[in-house]
C-alpha cells in the first residue's frame, strides 16, 4: 500500500473527501514522518497536538459534507509567519520566547481553509541567506545526497538552499504535504530547486505580508512550496487575497489558479533571456535550460530569444536595497518589547548589548551595510542609485513582456552545495540568487519546477517568470515543464515509507 | 569605497550593535568587499531614471480615522522581557 505521506496534496484532498482515510490518520502519518525526518532539522517547533486538534475539526466538517478547500491538509509554516500563541523565532536568538498575540493573514487564511499545522519550519536567520545555515537553531540538511561520492570522495550533507530551507526539506522528505515560504531574493524558488520540489513566488501584493516578520518590505513575497505545480496552485488559492492590513496588498480578486491549469500552452511566446547565460554556468544547467525550451516548443509554444540588459546589475542593486530596508525593519529588536534582553547600565547600552548578542553574523553584516548605505553622505551614491537601477530592471521586463508571455530561465546557477561551503565569502553566497533576484526587484510572479538531475544526481529547477498578476500563465507553463520533465527521482531520505 | 575601522565603529553605533575592538578590522574587510562589489552599479547611466521604491503601482489606500484595534495591553506586555504596572520597563533614562 502507498504511504499516506506519499500522496500529493490534490490526491490527499480527494482521498479525504472520499473518506478513504481521515484527517486524523493523515495528521498522525505526518507526525510520525516528522519524527523520522528529525535528523534534517527542518522544524524549529513541532505542533503535533495542534495538528491533531485541527485534524479532528476537519474530520467533523468532512463528515457532514462541509469540507473547506484544504480541510485536513497537513502543512509546515516557515517560522517567519506569526502564529498566535505558538513560538515564532525567525530563526533568531533575538526573538527568544516570542509568542505572537496575533496570527499572520496568510496563515489565518490557511487555517480558515481547513489546513492543519504541523509546525514551524527552520530558515536562515530573518530569512537572510541562501543555504539555511545561518539559523540560530542550527543548519537544515537537504534530504538529497550526491548519488555517489565524487572524485574527491566528498559526500558531506548538503544545504537545502534558503532561506525557506526547512520548508523545502520538509516537503521534499515527505514530512509536510506543502509549506509556506517567503521569497525576498529567491528564498522560495532556490530551495525548491535544491530540494527537487515546486516553489512559487507570487506577484508582489498577491499574498499579504501582515504578520510576516519583515526583512525587506518592498521585496518580501509570501508564497507556497509543494510537490507538484497543481499543489502549489491549490495552496496559492488559499493564501492569496486582498488584506486591508497590508497597504501594499493588491485589491484584486483571486483567480481560480487550479482551473487555470488547462494543460494547453499552444501559441504562448516564451522568452529566453540571453543575459542569463552567465559566465561559468555549469554545462549541465545550460543543457537543462535548452531542454526546457524544447519541451515547451514540443507542447506548441514558441521560444524567442530576448534581452534583459540590466540583468547583471540586479544582484548588486538588491544587496543595497535589501540591507537598507532590513536595517530599518530590524531597528525594532531593542530588548524592550519582546525577545532577548541583555541588561546594560543605560538604555543605549542595553540596546547595543542586546543586538550584539541577538543577531548572528550575516544579520549583523546586512544591518551594518544597510545602515552605511542609508547614512548621511552615502544615501544618494548607494541607495538612490540602487533604486534607479531597480527601475531599469523593471523596465527591461516590461519591454520583454511586450514581445513574450513569460520567460524561461534556470532557477539557480548550481545544484545544492555542501553545508559549510561558501560560508566564508558573503559575495560568493549572494551569487546563488543571480537568476531569482530580478523578479523580486520587479515584483513579478515566478515558479521553480524540478526539471532534471545534475551529474552528481542532485535536482535542478527551471524558472518561469510571468507578467504581474498573471500567476495563471506561470502555473500553466510550469505544469507543461513538469509534465515533460516527468521528474520522478526521490531524495535519499523520504519519511513514512519504512 | 573601502571602510576603515573608524567608519565601522561609527555605523555600529548608529545601528546600536556593540562591537569589540577585535571585531572591527575583520568587519571592515568584509564590508569593504561587499561595497566594492555593489559599486559596479556606477557603470549604469541612471541620469534620467527616477528611483523606484516599490513595485506596487497604487496610491496608498485611505480609510476612516477610527480605532480598529487595541484593548490588548496585557497580551502585548506578555512578551516583554520586563514589564511593570502595565508598562514596558527599561533602565532609567532621566536623572
Amino acid at each position: 500500500m502507498t504511504a499516506l505521506t506519499s500522496l500529493t496534496l490534490a490526491e490527499a484532498r480527494a482521498g479525504l473527501r472520499a473518506r478513504q482515510f481521515s484527517a486524523g490518520e493523515l495528521a498522525r502519518a505526518y507526525i510520525a514522518a516528522i519524527e523520522e525526518a528529525r535528523p534534517l532539522n527542518a522544524f524549529i517547533t513541532e505542533t503535533p497536538e495542534r495538528a491533531l486538534e485541527m485534524a479532528a475539526a476537519s474530520d467533523e466538517r468532512l463528515g457532514r459534507g462541509a469540507a473547506r478547500p484544504l480541510d485536513g491538509i497537513p502543512i509546515a509554516v516557515k517560522d517567519l509567519f506569526c502564529t498566535k500563541g505558538v513560538l515564532t523565532t525567525a530563526a533568531s536568538h533575538i526573538l527568544d520566547g516570542f509568542r505572537p498575540p496575533y496570527e499572520s493573514t496568510v496563515t489565518e487564511k490557511l487555517w480558515e481553509a481547513g489546513a492543519v499545522m504541523l509546525g514551524k519550519a527552520n530558515l536562515d536567520e530573518f530569512a537572510m541567506g541562501s543555504s539555511t545555515t545561518t539559523s540560530h537553531y542550527g543548519p537544515v540538511e537537504n534530504p538529497w545526497r550526491k548519488q555517489s561520492e565524487d572524485r574527491s570522495g566528498d559526500n558531506r550533507p548538503l544545504v537545502p538552499g534558503g532561506s525557506s530551507g526547512g520548508s523545502a526539506a520538509a516537503v521534499a522528505a515527505h514530512a509536510a504535504l506543502a509549506a509556506t515560504g517567503t521569497d525576498t531574493g529567491g528564498s522560495i524558488r532556490q530551495p525548491a530547486s535544491f530540494c527537487g520540489i515546486v516553489g512559487l513566488k507570487p506577484t508582489y501584493g498577491r499574498c499579504s505580508r501582515w504578520g510576516v516578520v519583515a526583512y525587506a518590505s518592498s521585496l518580501d513575497h509570501p508564497g507556497p512550496l509543494a510537490r507538484t505545480v497543481k499543489d502549489a496552485a491549490i495552496m496559492l488559492g488559499a493564501m492569496a487575497g486582498h488584506d486591508p492590513r497590508d497597504s501594499t496588498s493588491a485589491p484584486l480578486p483571486v483567480p481560480d489558479f487550479e482551473a487555470a491549469l488547462s494543460g494547453d500552452i499552444r501559441g504562448l511566446r516564451i522568452g529566453i533571456p540571453k543575459e542569463y547565460r552567465a559566465d561559468g554556468m555549469p554545462s549541465e544547467i545550460e543543457a537543462l535550460w535548452q531542454r526546457g525550451a524544447e519541451w515547451l516548443r514540443d507542447a506548441g509554444a514558441q521560444a524567442i530569444e530576448i534581452s534583459l540588459p540590466m540583468t547583471k546589475y540586479a544582484l548588486p542593486a538588491y544587496y543595497i536595497i535589501a540591507p537598507a530596508e532590513a536595517s530599518s525593519n530590524l531597528a525594532r529588536y531593542d530588548g524592550v518589547r519582546f525577545g532577548l534582553r541583555v541588561p546594560g547600565d543605560t538604555l543605549d547600552e542595553m540596546y547595543e548589548r542586546t543586538r550584539a548578542a541577538g543577531f548572528g553574523a550575516e544579520v549583523r553584516r546586512r544591518v551594518l551595510v544597510g545602515t552605511y548605505v542609508l547614512s548621511a553622505g552615502y544615501y544618494d551614491a548607494y541607495y538612490l542609485k540602487a533604486q534607479r537601477v531597480r527601475a531599469l530592471v523593471a523596465r527591461d521586463f516590461a519591454a520583454a513582456f511586450e514581445r513574450v508571455d513569460c520567460l524561461l530561465t534556470p532557477t539557480a546557477p548550481s545544484a545544492a552545495f555542501a553545508i559549510g561551503e561558501k560560508s566564508d565569502d558573503p559575495v560568493a553566497m549572494y551569487l546563488n540568487d543571480v537568476f531569482t533576484v530580478p523578479a523580486n526587484l520587479a515584483g513579478l510572479p515566478a515558479i521553480s519546477v524540478p526539471a532534471g538531475l545534475s551529474d552528481d544526481g542532485l535536482p535542478l529547477g527551471l524558472q518561469v517568470i510571468g507578467r504581474a498578476f498573471d500567476e495563471a500563465t506561470v502555473l500553466r507553463v510550469g505544469e507543461a515543464l513538469e509534465r515533460a520533465a516527468a521528474f520522478k527521482h526521490r531524495p535519499s531520505l523520504v519519511a513514512g515509507e519504512g | 569605497m573601502a571602510l576603515d575601522k573608524a567608519v565601522v565603529a561609527h555605523i555600529a553605533v548608529l545601528a546600536r550593535i556593540r562591537l569589540d575592538d577585535a571585531e572591527l578590522e575583520p568587519l571592515a574587510t568584509e564590508l569593504s568587499h561587499i561595497l566594492l562589489w555593489v559599486e559596479q552599479l556606477a557603470e549604469v547611466d541612471t541620469s534620467d531614471v527616477a528611483p523606484m521604491s516599490s513595485v506596487a503601482a497604487m496610491v496608498l489606500p485611505m480609510r476612516e480615522d477610527e480605532v480598529t484595534d487595541g484593548d490588548c495591553r496585557d497580551a502585548i506586555l506578555g512578551n516583554a522581557p520586563r514589564a511593570e504596572k502595565g508598562f514596558f520597563a527599561v533602565p532609567k533614562v532621566v536623572e
